[in-house]
């Protein structure tokens, strides 16, 4: 199987998912981040709220809102790649689905 | 985006066998993830933009460019992610020709399976970014990065691809509230497939990151294991103080033929209303760097002689997950010295892969 049938796979799912976009909910955590960007607060509320803004903060901004349901799959794929902890891990988890 | 998607690839041509193969994998995968808990839902995320580069004198060079990608978790410990790149170039021609000539590249940036074996312990197999400083890992997505170029010693210790094919362990060694310590450490074999092109070599990296003073320092090693046997060292810095949108990022490498920095700060004022007003969604930058060569063989992709560039830039963080991304370059080099302006607008999206119920 070569790159090519991994590429038409991603642009598969990113068109089936692009059409269904518009019926997920917003993650209520970014919705949070979100307003307090609007406030211009950058203090943390809870000890999740501390762990985005320490750990996640440090490379790129908040995405304005994302569905609950890729909660799991984002703590994952940011515990591999930015290397945060166990515990970490796990408050962002709930920070994500309060 | 879809469509733009569709334009720019090229018609696949699926060999039966492979076919098969790969509508079995897709299975395997949708029914191995389909049936977990619902926030563990894979995901699409990515982003695309449009960019374009000029000198003075010279046509404007135009680029769109997009970066899919994905990650599938299958139950809590196991995770496949992958990202490609979709890049078409439209360019001036080259001597007397008039108009412009395109060229495009379509290519996977990796794929990998990420296993989490304990809290401290993760195991990675596939092909992988290689974890040399922080640009290539962390800063190179475009819905990432502050300017539209990397830095000149961007390439330096990524061994001519930026990935690894073979295996690494990393995760984070110690936690505490005042400080914690990761580390990366892998093993890549010599690929010559062009999809998951590598050298044999290996390395590491570790960080030590200090929470309250929003504090990172890391250093990178690295050693090429094939041909003539080169060593690489990097070393990064990072701070953003707490309660403010400043950040100030850098990184020295250093090479068997070259070395160089670059030093990075960008800030957000949040004295007129946040972040999201409209100067708080202004973000001006400025980046410095300097390359030295130690010697006259070329074996890395930094300038041939000795460079300075600074890098002034202004982003514009619109709502919906757009950025406008403006910069002016002015490079110093014996070879000459040059102006370059480049503007561009991103869009990132992050998505589950189908549709579902929250739980």
């Amino acid at each position: 199987m070569s790159s090519k049938h991994v590429i038409f796979a991603l642009f598969v799912l990113a068109a089936k998912s692009a059409l269904t976009q518009a019926t997920q909910p917003a993650h209520a955590a970014a919705t949070t981040t979100a307003k307090k960007h609007a406030t211009g607060s950058t203090k943390p509320e809870t000890e999740g709220d501390r762990i985005f803004q320490q750990q996640c903060s440090r490379c790129h901004n908040a995405p304005e809102g994302f569905s609950t349901r890729i909660s799991g799959a984002i703590v994952m794929h940011m515990r591999v790649r930015a290397g945060i902890s166990d515990h970490d891990a796990k408050e962002l988890f709930r920070f994500f689905n309060p | 985006m879809p469509i733009a998607i569709v334009a720019v690839m090229p018609r696949p041509t699926l060999k039966l066998n492979h076919f098969i193969m790969f509508v079995a994998l897709a299975l395997l995968l949708f029914c191995a993830t389909h049936g977990a808990v619902a926030q563990y839902t894979p995901l699409i995320s990515g982003g695309g933009g449009f960019f374009d580069t000029s000198n003075p004198g010279d046509k404007v060079t135009y680029t769109p460019i997009i970066e899919p990608m994905a990650a599938a978790p299958i139950g809590s410990h196991l995770l496949i992610e992958s990202r490609a790149s979709l890049v078409e170039s439209v360019a001036p021609n080259s001597g007397d020709q008039p108009g412009y000539g395109h060229t495009h590249f379509i290519g996977l940036t990796y794929l990998q399976g990420d296993y989490i074996a304990s809290p401290h312990f993760t195991i990675v197999g596939g092909t992988f970014l290689l974890p040399f400083n922080t640009y290539n890992e962390r800063l190179s997505p475009i819905w990432i990065g502050n300017f539209l170029s990397g830095p000149l010693i961007g390439a330096l210790g990524l061994l001519g691809t930026g990935s690894g094919t073979g295996g690494m362990v990393r995760g984070n060694a110690v936690s505490h509230r005042k400080y914690s310590i990761d580390y990366a450490t892998w093993f890549s074999s010599r690929d010559g497939n062009k999809y998951f092109n590598s050298e044999r070599s290996s390395g590491g990296r570790s960080s030590l990151y200090l929470p309250d003073q929003r504090l990172e320092i890391g250093l990178s090693y690295d050693r090429l294991l094939q041909g003539t046997h080169e060593n690489f060292y990097g070393m990064h810095v990072w701070w953003e103080p707490k309660d403010t949108a400043f950040r100030l990022r850098g990184e020295f490498g250093r090479g068997h033929h070259a070395q160089g920095y670059w030093l990075e700060a960008d800030y957000r004022t949040q004295a007129f209303g946040g972040l999201d007003s409209f100067l708080g969604r202004f973000e001006p930058l400025v980046r410095m760097q300097q390359t030295y060569r130690r010697d006259t063989l070329f074996s890395d992709s930094l300038p041939l002689v000795n460079t300075e560039r600074i890098d002034f830039g202004l982003d514009y963080n619109l709502p919906h997950n757009l950025r406008i991304l403006s910069s002016y370059s002015r490079q110093f080099a014996a070879t000459g010295n040059k102006n370059i302006w480049q503007t561009g607008i991103v869009y990132r999206f992050l998505v589950p892969a189908w549709k579902g119920k929250s739980s």
